[in-house]
């Protein structure tokens, strides 16, 4: 096997070939899981065709609002991203822990181990490469590992797309974490639409080189290379919003007390999308079910929301209650918990949350509005009397 | 541009989260007390030849009810009879209800022992503040077990304990027996008089101005409602026991004990992993904040 090198470079793919990108995935193994339209959004599902991608789509989003378009050219990625993320392929919203029967020295469980998926994700972009990495830091980088994750993770193939054009939630620019693609992928694309539908294909890593050497390719231009990297700034420039970090974690911790937070909760209506959309959002609960006869009981995890009180709750009740203390909780520790955790924020900059909050509260605006009124001193609380 | 993707950097040496990590082993009840009206506790002895994992005071277990879920209990028997695990609980919930149903010879499931401890042998030669309210009194027992045990170790040891009523007094023949003691100083009192108590009436915090210990070479060990803790951290400060010598013991959901799940946060700690024994100046600034 040869070694993958840098200094391999980048080539193009036409349009025309792409289909056979598809082909020699599924003959390596892989289950094509790519972009396509379903009830008038973008959604993730098997792919078998690149007909079947959105052509010529694209998405117009803002807080509280998702709408495809129309492009005036045959794009196949010519979009951003829309509700879901990569994350249900990888660690599965719902997914049974274990299995076990009743028996007379209380139960044994009953192992039913099955090969992981082997998907191979098309259309990754820069953003949601990044949450990949993130969950990669929760799931594999603790004292525990989740070796569910870790198997579909390390079989998954990525084909990383760069953004072409950003869309108006977008805020990957402010964070380094796109739009162009980092390093992690496979193959990762740059759709050209000048003269001629190409894509210029860089590879990033030995099996991302075995699978471009049975598609058809030649070496890009040096005109090429400089046309994908200038639609890659475009979309840069194209940024919507923008998240300032500096001094990000101390601002959320000193503000645990601010105003703001009630100003939010008049809004909030703690409905969990943002959690459910956020590809880097990961808390589950554990349920535990029994089937008819009481005999067979199994352990299932699914995906939970810092937004129900069932969440906190301990014997004494939900310790957070208040819309503000759910949402508050979720910022922060998104925000501020999250590098105390993993050395990184939760945030890629996708914007989905803003995008899919019914009544568009944006991320970037409520810590714009913490952060104006920051006096840089937490805010003094009254001192405790003693009952 | 290239880098080394992220998954070849991958451990593959720790606990595996699907298998080991969260299956729990089989623990035979062994011995069930009613210590109260809504409180009891089992003895759990391993079925196979597997044993319980060596446990510090402090530290809990998540315990299974087959097909009815799981919860974070703290142990409450003697670490140095690691053999016996007791865990002493209320049915207040939809596990501890069916918990308390479970007769001598029931099987039940045992992940764990998760999370911190008592810091007890950093804590030798000083006097030792237990400051602890209703079943608060639970993940105290070891911690009191091993200050006994040891008790040469230490200067005093004060027991201030708060109750609602004397019926509710937990493993009250053993307070009793503390009480007893001329090398333990313990105080109960209740939030109600029933019966024929004779005993302190009110908070448990009310106790702590009076208590008999040298603030200048003491430590707070506090566990109870989180009202309560708030108010003895203050008392104890106002007695001279800083932040920097008061340990706390944290209640928040917890669903894996492995630091995973997400339910167990206080604002940057993860209180299955961090915690759930704090000591208070790592915690000071979010404990008592709203709804944190």
């Amino acid at each position: 096997m040869t070694e993958y090198k840098q200094s391999d470079g980048a080539f193009i793919v036409e349009r025309a070939d792409l289909q056979q990108l598809l082909v020699t995935l599924q003959a390596h193994g892989y289950t094509a899981i790519g972009p396509q339209v379903e009830h008038d959004a973008i959604v993730y599902d098997e792919l078998t065709h690149v007909n079947a991608l959105p052509i010529g789509w694209t998405d117009v989003q803002d807080g509280g609002s998702y709408r495809l378009e129309r492009r005036a050219d045959d794009a196949l990625f010519g979009y951003t991203v829309g509700a879901q993320s990569w994350k249900r392929f990888l660690s599965p919203p719902l997914r049974m822990l274990w299995r076990a029967r009743k028996t007379p020295d209380g139960f044994e469980f009953v192992d039913e181990a099955s090969p992981p998926p082997r998907y191979a994700l098309i259309g990754v972009r820069a953003c949601d490469l990044h949450a990949l990495q993130r969950l990669d830091a929760i799931y594999t980088g603790g004292a525990v590992i989740d070796d569910d994750y870790q198997a579909r993770r390390n079989a998954a193939f990525i084909v990383a797309v760069n953004c072409g054009q950003a869309g108006s939630t977008c805020f990957c620019a402010s964070l380094g974490t796109g739009p162009e693609v980092g390093p992690g992928y496979d193959l990762a694309l740059t759709e050209l639409l000048d003269d001629g539908h190409r894509f210029v294909v860089v590879v990033g890593s030995v099996r991302g080189a075995e699978v471009l050497a049975e598609v058809p390719h030649r070496t890009a231009t040096e005109g090429e290379i400089e046309l994908a990297e200038t639609v890659v700034t475009q979309a840069a420039s194209q940024m919507g919003r923008t998240l300032e970090t500096a001094g990000l974690q101390e601002l959320l911790y000193r503000s645990i007390e601010h105003p703001h937070w009630d100003e939010v909760a008049e809004r909030c209506l703690t409905c969990g999308n943002c959690t459910l959309v956020c590809p880097t959002c990961f808390c589950f609960t554990i349920e535990e079910t029994t089937d008819l006869t009481g005999e067979i009981a199994e352990r299932w995890r699914r995906t939970d929301s810092c937004f129900s009180t069932a969440f906190s709750f301990i014997s004494s009740g939900s310790i957070r209650t208040s819309a503000k203390a759910r949402y508050r909780q979720w910022l922060t520790h998104k925000l501020a918990g999250w590098q105390d955790q993993f050395d990184s924020i939760g945030c890629v900059g996708c914007g989905r949350c803003i995008t899919w909050c019914p009544v568009g509260i944006d991320l970037t605006a409520e810590v714009a509005a913490l952060r104006a009124e920051d006096t840089g001193q937490p805010i003094a609380e009254p001192p405790l009397e003693m009952m | 541009m290239m880098q080394t993707p992220l998954r070849k950097l991958q451990r593959t040496s720790a606990p595996v989260y699907g298998s080991s990590a969260c299956k729990p082993y089989r623990c035979r009840v062994t011995r069930r007390v009613q210590e109260n009206d809504d409180t009891f506790t089992v003895e759990l002895t391993p079925v196979s030849a597997r044993q319980h994992g060596a446990f510090t005071p402090g530290q809990f277990n998540m315990l299974y009810i087959f097909g009815m879920g799981e919860i974070p209990i703290s142990i409450s028997g003697d670490p140095a009879d690691p053999d016996r695990l007791v865990h002493t609980t209320r049915a207040v919930g939809a596990v501890t209800r069916p918990m308390a149903t479970l007769h001598e010879g029931d099987v039940i499931g045992v992940r764990g022992p998760f999370g911190t401890h008592w810091p007890l042998e950093a804590l030798k030669g000083k006097d030792i503040v237990i400051v602890c309210g209703g079943i608060g009194l639970a993940p105290l027992r070891p911690a009191l077990y091993q200050l006994v045990a040891n008790r040469g170790d230490y200067e005093r040891v004060v027991l201030l304990y708060g109750a609602r009523t004397p019926e509710d007094i937990l493993y009250r023949t053993e307070v009793e027996r503390w009480r007893s003691r001329f090398d333990l100083e313990v105080y109960v009192t209740v939030d109600r008089a029933t019966g024929d108590w004779h005993g302190n009436v009110g908070l448990v915090t009310a106790l702590i101005p009076r208590a008999p210990f040298e603030p200048r070479n003491a430590a707070a060990l506090l566990c109870g409602p989180e009202v309560m803790m708030r108010y003895a951290v203050q008392a104890l400060q106002k007695r001279g026991i800083g932040a920097a010598q008061t340990w706390l013991s944290l209640e928040r959901n917890m669903k894996c004990g492995m630091a995973m799940c997400g339910h167990c946060q206080f604002g940057p700690h993860i209180v299955c992993r961090d915690g759930p024994v704090f000591r208070m100046d790592q915690i000071q600034r979010f404990f008592g904040k709203w709804e944190v």
